[in-house]
């Protein structure tokens, strides 16, 4: 069997990925790590079922970065750059620049030239949007001030891609007035500034023709009303892109992500989005395991101290440069920390630019696998630090900041009632608490919302109500009643579970988000769930009906009639999920899932029920009466 | 010109015949406040301070209503229990009420014969309304007499309509210029009025 086709290839390549993810993600390890370490197995180094030759690897890395960068673009609303103006331009811009600047003067320091140093300054500066924002998303961090502010900074580092690009040629050009050695194999034979231009140009035909020509486009294909020709023609605009790009000798991967771009202004765009979603994650899967396969360990253990030092430091420097940046954009040290901790990697972009150079024979072809060696090392060590921020200094903080709280007033912190999680649903709860005179000891794992209330003089602890040190320091075991209602259902289910062995004593108030939350917290024993929607929507639906002509108090009964059946339907509908003792179900059982409680709601008309306030049978009865006597 | 004020109390109007049809007509006499209850007050959280104004800005106040139990739909109840608060409609200084008028617009099941000492229910409209009597005796107001439908469980709609005009009349008349609310107190229906020389015209 031909070891190369395709098939076989994708094969092994979805093999490791269903072996590897699942147990990385049952050792904890998270699901970045899980592709990684399948892309270390599979690739040259261990087994080497894939890419004997390093090129086939960056093909396929290639692929799934298009593809990623294709549906970042995007969600690059304009809208949401504007909001995240401040913390773009100021957080992203400082830590592009200063950690460039920072890198390139080491590089200088040691001895390489200057146009070499500033190249691997700019290049060594970026960090890994997929890895960083996929881990991000898995830990549920992305609401956390950390979160926004690397969200900001990775999309202030893609933007930073396209000038940098427009810049290496010129780095190239003057190179090659200073040593003539590499003038004769200048692309194009163009002069520096030349390939400026074309850069520069390309980007301009991509921009206008988004603008002016896909619109129309589109709606020919959505008249057509076939659904997968929008795909075909996402697709087709990347690609088509992409081969531009090719054409004036730019990656392709910042051609899709230009191309994103460019349809995160068009009214199709979540059509768009919604065709491509499923493939996303896959994708950036594949990325990731074409990232483990690249990873060359022959070179590594030919020159392990230097390489394993040049990712150290090179992490380092990163990691204080942001550091000192969040301390000054007033993030809390938790935070910061998490923040750093982050954003110290080298991103996908490294690799795209490093090819670039190496094109351009700006870098010599040795620093250049010596340095895609050490992108992807710190890549892979990414996902590795943010369990190590999780698992050895969130907790660090978390209890530390408890015990000065309860340091500070030991005596009166003995509130019946705990509030885990204190968004928007906690939130609402605490204040009507509040403003009844109870008071609450509040959990929430949002600093900066912490500090917020703090200053409003809410006693609010930091961190995770899912430990079990946590819920003790904030007095569960003289506490009457724990709500909980934090955003996370996995993070409900945790509390709920740890509040159940060890305080069985309190009530446990919790809000789920669906019925399938709903489910297993039946499954659970927990007897008071409250369905964050349910009761908004049955309001609204009171209100339709009382314009539709009927009286308030009728619609206000029909909705509590509602919510009871529905309550009793779900019930009924759990008990006989028990019997399957499993979770998953198919689409089919969801939707006749949906038809029962459909249809249970015909049984009765809600909008009869108050029989004594008509008593139609006494009508008849006297009628009867009156029949017989006449 | 005597205001009149109608709080009215039905929890399914959608299904009455008899009050959505005097409700209606009333609604056609001009300078006739009328306050739902029920679609008002759905969760019979009732606001006290909206509903003092308004008996405060009226001179006669109805309380219409089906004649539920020998008494009157539960907001009614809840309606007397916040509203009529002690030191604003009684006790020492709650004068706020002091010499308005107070009855019932009521419809009952029974036959007027049924609500007879010897009838059906053993005793008259007037003995069962007597604690509405009484809390407009404390809240010093005049209880008038209260209109009342009866054997509306066997009527037909074409009575329900002759009951509607009549009731029409009543309060047109109530809000003639010259009409002397006094004359109220010593009837024993509100309909009555019609048959009563036009003295007061």
């Amino acid at each position: 069997m031909d070891q190369h086709s395709l098939l076989f290839q994708a094969m092994v390549y979805l093999a490791a990925a269903i072996v590897f993810v699942p147990l990385a993600k049952k050792l904890g390890l998270g699901a970045v790590l899980g592709y990684l370490l399948a892309g270390v197995i599979i690739g040259p180094s261990v087994l080497g079922f894939i890419g004997t030759e390093g090129e086939d690897i960056m093909h396929f890395a290639e692929f799934g970065v298009v593809m990623m960068l294709f549906l970042i673009g995007m969600e690059l609303e304009p809208a949401l750059l504007w909001r995240l103006r401040a913390s773009i331009l100021g957080l992203g811009g400082l830590q592009v620049v200063i950690s460039a600047a920072a890198i390139a003067g080491i590089a200088l320091l040691l001895g390489q030239p200057v146009n070499n140093s500033l190249a691997l300054g700019m290049i060594l500066s970026l960090s890994s949007t997929a890895i960083v924002l996929q881990t991000l998303n898995e830990k549920g961090w992305m609401g956390t001030a950390a979160g926004q502010s690397a969200f900001s900074v990775l999309l202030f580092q893609d933007i930073a891609v396209i000038p940098m690009l427009a810049i290496f040629p010129l780095l190239a050009g003057s190179v090659a007035t200073e040593s003539t050695s590499h003038s004769s194999s200048l692309r194009d034979n163009l002069p520096g500034w030349g390939q400026t231009l074309v850069v520069l140009g390309a980007v301009a035909i991509i921009i206008i023709a988004g603008r002016y020509l896909v619109r129309p486009i589109m709606r020919v294909i959505a008249r057509t009303r076939v659904r997968e020709l929008f795909t075909a023609t996402a697709l087709l605009m990347v690609v088509a892109i992409a081969v531009l790009m090719n054409l004036v000798g730019l990656s392709s991967a910042l051609g899709a992500f230009l191309g994103g771009v460019v349809l995160a202004n068009s009214e199709y765009r979540h059509e768009l989005e919604s065709d491509i979603e499923p493939f996303k994650g896959l994708l950036l899967g594949l990325f990731f395991i074409a990232v483990g396969a690249s990873i060359d360990f022959k070179l590594i253990l030919e020159q392990p101290w230097l390489i394993m030092g040049l990712v150290v430091g090179i992490m380092t420097v990163k990691g204080i440069v942001l550091f000192a940046l969040g301390k000054i954009f007033k993030l809390n040290i938790d935070q910061n920390l998490l923040f750093a901790f982050a954003l110290a990697d080298i991103g996908e972009f490294a690799f795209v630019l490093l090819s670039f150079t190496s094109q351009t024979r700006l870098l010599s072809s040795e620093m250049t696998a010596m340095m895609t060696a050490v992108v992807a090392i710190s890549m892979a060590l990414t996902p590795l630090i943010m369990l190590l921020y999780e698992k050895v200094i969130q907790p660090h903080f978390t209890r530390s900041e408890v015990k000065a709280e309860r340091e500070a007033d030991e005596i009166t912190e003995k509130h019946p009632v705990i509030i885990a999680g204190f968004g928007r649903f906690g939130s609402m709860t605490g204040r009507f608490l509040r403003a009844n005179g109870i008071n609450a000891t509040i959990l929430d794992l949002d600093s900066d919302r912490v500090d917020a209330l703090h200053n409003l003089g809410i006693k609010v602890y930091y961190g995770d109500a899912s430990r079990y040190d946590l819920l003790a320091a904030a007095g569960a075991a003289d506490a009457k009643i724990l709500i909980i209602a934090t955003d996370h259902p996995e993070q409900t289910l945790e509390i709920v579970k740890m509040a159940q062995r060890y305080f069985p004593h309190l009530q446990l108030l919790v809000r789920a988000e669906n019925n399938e939350d709903t489910f297993e917290l039946m499954d659970l024993g927990v007897l008071h769930i409250y369905r964050e929607t349910i009761d908004t929507s049955l309001r609204v639906g009171v209100d339709a009906l009382r314009m539709l002509g009927n009286r308030a108090y009728k619609s206000e009964r029909a909705a509590r009639t509602f919510f009871r059946q529905d309550e009793r339907t779900l019930k009924g509908l759990s008990a006989l999920r028990d019997d399957k003792k499993q979770y998953i179900i198919s689409m089919k059982e969801r939707i006749e899932e949906m038809e029962k409680l459909i249809s249970s709601d015909r049984v009765k008309t809600w909008l009869d029920e108050g029989q004594g306030w008509d008593p139609e049978s006494l009508r008849d009865e006297i009628r009867g009466e009156k029949r017989e006597i006449e | 010109m005597a205001r009149v004020l109608i709080n009215f109390a039905h929890p399914a109007l959608e299904k009455s015949r008899v009050h959505a049809q005097l409700l209606r007509a009333i609604k056609t006499i001009p300078g006739i406040t009328i306050n739902d209850l029920y679609e008002q007050y759905p969760d019979l959280d009732i606001n006290i301070a909206r509903e003092q104004t308004l008996l405060e800005q009226h001179d006669i106040i109805f309380m219409q209503h089906p004649f539920y139990w020998y008494s009157a739909p539960a907001i009614v109840k809840q309606w007397i229990d916040l509203v009529l608060e002690h030191g604003w409609a009684y006790g020492h200084t709650g004068k706020a009420l002091q010499g308005k008028y107070f009855s019932n617009i009521i419809s009952a099941g029974g036959a007027e014969n049924a609500y007879q000492p010897d009838g059906h229910h053993g005793h008259t409209i007037h003995d069962f309304l007597l604690p509405f009597i009484q809390t407009a005796k404390l809240c010093n107001m005049h209880y008038a007499a209260p209109y009342v439908i009866y054997g509306v469980h066997r009527e037909d709609i074409s009575d329900i309509k002759e009951e509607t005009q009549k009731l029409v009349q009543v309060l047109e008349r109530l809000r003639r210029p010259e009409f002397d609310p006094g004359v109220i107190t010593g009837l024993s229906n509100l309909s009555q009025l019609l048959q009563l020389p036009a003295q007061t015209q």
